[in-house]
């Protein structure tokens, strides 16, 4: 075990002694996401939401009003650029599954009498009872939940700010004479009940399990995206340095020495997995310093690192395992991550990929990474992101067994 | 003295292609061991079976009582092996270098720092041992490398052409690192396709040709058995047709054989003095200007001529 560690470290040190590989690891990464960060708005407050579209969602009107009408509009309208794609569920209970079924990232229930609650109805200015809409989340998508929620309250808070400068302005004209009280009157009671609350309207937030949704960065996502896809590049960089110690002489001189193919394999095996565990931690470390992000449950996040990294190990073992030659590996691997890059989802859910492309995306690191790390930027904890865990160390079992196969098949032929 | 080494009918084969055929000699320990051969011979497959890094596809070897067959690691404990090729990390300094080559062979703490500093005093290298190894020339690299290979004192050490392509001052200094190993006990299989390295180092030779042994003895007894006569060593530039005058030598009275490489025509001959005035009259026949004549003793060179019709640096 000594001389695994041995060969691993030494791989470390080397790693980080390579100037065009920290760029290729740390810089480019963090430089990536600082200029999406400025494209996509977060360091000005403006813009969206990182390019993400299409978010499903099951939006059920039960309003009779021109309110609840808006609302569905504004959902599914081109104000939003396409970042929502509602569909119509007929019942709360049809909608509720939707969600649970892991369908839509979230469905919003507007509740009968929506309008009324806000908007004065009747001669005197009064309203019904303040209202609530629903918004059920799905765990499993904590970034289109969260930007359903967003956009559901940011809706509300402009109707709250139109009701706020109506009243200002009645009261302005009693006050200047341009409105007798006695044709006030019909106001005054709608007035003082609008007074005694800030909003007539809530929104009530349930998760298919009961967690709150955090507010959403896009960096929390663009952050991890960038990590995961630069991820890649190290693992296959690791992979290139297999075959770069058969071909310099120094694999064979390790094998010369009292240590065997297992020691010298696993040694360069961990090795990667150090590379790219440090590589992920500094970058998931200094994007929370830089960005102010929060990255959640911290043992959750040192976990899904780990296992991320291990699952990437995995695919590095298997390039390094089936190349030939550093250049073939070098080349294969860039193809593998931009292609993963692709597939997880690091550039954002913008690109349009066939549904087939899309499945494939779970035999990616990438995938179950950033799909933890969007839970755990969410509120998610642990217990939340086991799926991803399970999976990941699921994948690195397989990739790490076929590359050892393979490694078994190659060394007595080559 | 007892032997360190020995051979029996090592056999490497790459599918119907023979790298090595039926090699079998031993080596005393305390000797300076050369094979001897041109490229493409067989010293680094060799080598390679001798050091476990490949299996042999036929006969063994014991290396300090153990099979290289069967008891791989107990042979990898007892030997050194300094490739031919530099193998060493460059972005690592001499220092780093040597603490990851000391732990592979299973140092650790005061006994490898300890062996650290005197295996840089040996190489000379102590001033900058603190340094990239890709910083160096290519003869300071060349000296890292051979310490590589004497950090764990090993009872046997593999030299697999250790002087190709560094500069002559280097190439002395190894050469003098290799006496001085040997004057401290250590046993040597040292491999070139220099014959003056050989000769110069070796207490036997054994001379390699197409993976099979064709001679084997002390420098003396390789000249005398099959050295005799002179070697005649003829520049001819290599704008002039050396094989057409190698053929005309070969067929005089007195030649043994003759080759020619690179400008230059090497023949075997009985007698310098007398072949002479023919080889000038071939020469002028074929129109072939010569532009220096050199007259050698019997030497390793001629002894690999006789016995193979070709120049050792084929």
């Amino acid at each position: 075990m000594l001389k695994i560690l041995q060969i691993a470290l030494k791989d470390l040190r080397l790693a980080f002694r390579d100037r065009s590989a920290l760029i290729l690891m740390l810089a480019a990464p963090l430089a990536l996401t600082i200029g999406l960060g400025i494209v996509t708005g977060r360091f000005s407050g403006g813009g969206n939401t990182s390019g993400v579209s299409d978010i499903p969602v099951a939006v059920l009107n039960q309003d009779d009003g021109q309110l609840g009408s808006s609302l569905v509009t504004l959902l599914g309208g081109s104000q939003l650029g396409g970042l929502l794609k509602p569909i119509t569920p007929t019942t709360v209970a049809e909608a509720r599954a939707l969600v649970d079924a892991d369908k839509v990232a979230a469905a919003i229930i507007i509740p009968p009498g929506f309008s009324r609650g806000i908007l004065p109805s009747g001669p005197d200015g009064a309203l019904d009872a303040p209202v609530t809409i629903e918004l059920r989340n799905s765990p499993g998508r904590p970034l289109g939940a969260s930007i359903a929620q967003s956009v559901v309250e940011e809706f509300i808070n402009r109707v709250d700010a139109i009701r706020a400068s109506e009243d200002v302005t009645v009261r302005r004209l009693i006050g200047a004479g341009l409105l007798q009280p006695a044709d006030a009157e019909a106001y005054a009671h709608g007035i003082a009940q609008r007074a005694s609350t800030t909003s007539a309207v809530t929104v009530r937030v349930t998760s298919a399990d009961a967690k709150p949704l955090a507010p959403f960065d896009p960096l929390a996502v663009l952050a991890p995206g960038m990590a995961l896809l630069f991820l890649m590049y190290a693992v296959t960089r690791g992979a290139a340095t297999v075959l770069g110690e058969r071909t310099a002489g120094t694999l064979q001189r390790i094998l010369v020495s009292p240590t065997s193919v297992f020691q010298a394999l696993s040694g360069k095996m961990l090795g990667i997995f150090f590379i790219a565990v440090s590589q992920l931690t500094l970058l998931i470390v200094g994007c929370g310093l830089l960005f102010q992000l929060r990255w959640g449950d911290p043992l959750a996040v040192a976990a899904l690192i780990a296992t991320t990294a291990l699952a990437a190990t995995g695919w590095g073992a298997l390039l390094a395992a089936i190349a030939r030659t550093p250049a073939q590996a070098g080349s294969a691997g860039t193809a593998l991550m931009l292609a993963f890059g692709v597939l997880g989802g690091n550039f954002g859910s913008n690109v349009p990929l066939p549904s087939a492309l899309s499945a494939l995306g779970a035999i990616t690191p990438n995938r179950w990474g950033m799909n933890g790390f969007e839970q755990l930027a969410a509120g998610g904890n642990l217990t939340g992101i086991g799926t991803n865990l399970a999976a990941l160390c699921l994948m690195a079992v397989v990739t790490l067994g076929i590359a050892t196969l393979v490694f078994r098949r190659t060394s007595t032929t080559r | 003295m007892p032997d360190i080494l020995e051979t029996h009918g090592l056999v490497k084969r790459y599918g119907e292609r023979s790298a090595v055929s039926d090699l079998s000699f031993s080596i005393g320990e305390g000797e300076i061991f050369s094979l001897l051969g041109p490229n493409g011979a067989g010293k680094t497959t060799t080598i390679s079976m001798l050091s476990t890094l490949i299996a042999p596809s036929g006969g063994d070897a014991t290396i300090a009582g153990h099979s290289i067959i069967r008891d791989a690691q107990a042979v990898r404990r007892a030997i050194g092996v300094v490739p031919q090729e530099i193998a060493l990390y460059d972005d690592l300094t001499a220092r780093e270098n040597l603490v990851f080559w000391g732990q592979m062979q299973g140092l650790s703490g005061s006994r490898l720092r300890q062996r650290i500093e005197a295996v840089l005093a040996q190489i000379g290298l102590a001033d900058r041992a603190g340094q990239r190894v890709k910083t160096y020339s290519g003869g300071m690299k060349r000296r890292v490398n051979i310490g590589v290979g004497l950090l764990h004192e090993p009872r046997l050490l593999f030299m697999d052409e250790p002087t190709v392509g560094i500069d002559p001052q280097s190439r002395r200094a190894i050469l003098d690192t290799v006496k001085d190993l040997n004057r401290q006990g250590m046993t040597v299989l040292y491999t070139t396709h220099y014959m003056e390295e050989a000769a110069e180092l070796s207490h036997r030779i054994g001379i390699v040709d197409h993976g099979r042994m064709i001679a084997l003895g002390t420098l003396d007894a390789l000249t005398r058995a099959h050295g005799e006569g002179e070697s005649l060593r003829l520049r001819v530039g290599d704008d002039q047709n050396g094989p057409a005058l190698a053929q005309a030598i070969g067929r005089l009275p007195g030649a043994h054989g003759a080759a020619s490489l690179d400008g230059e025509v090497t023949a075997m001959v009985t007698s310098a003095s007398d072949i002479l005035p023919g080889v000038i009259a071939a020469a002028s026949a074929a129109g072939i200007r010569i532009r220096n004549i050199d007259i050698q003793e019997p030497n390793l060179e001629a002894v690999f001529l006789r016995l193979t019709g070709r120049a050792l640096r084929d």
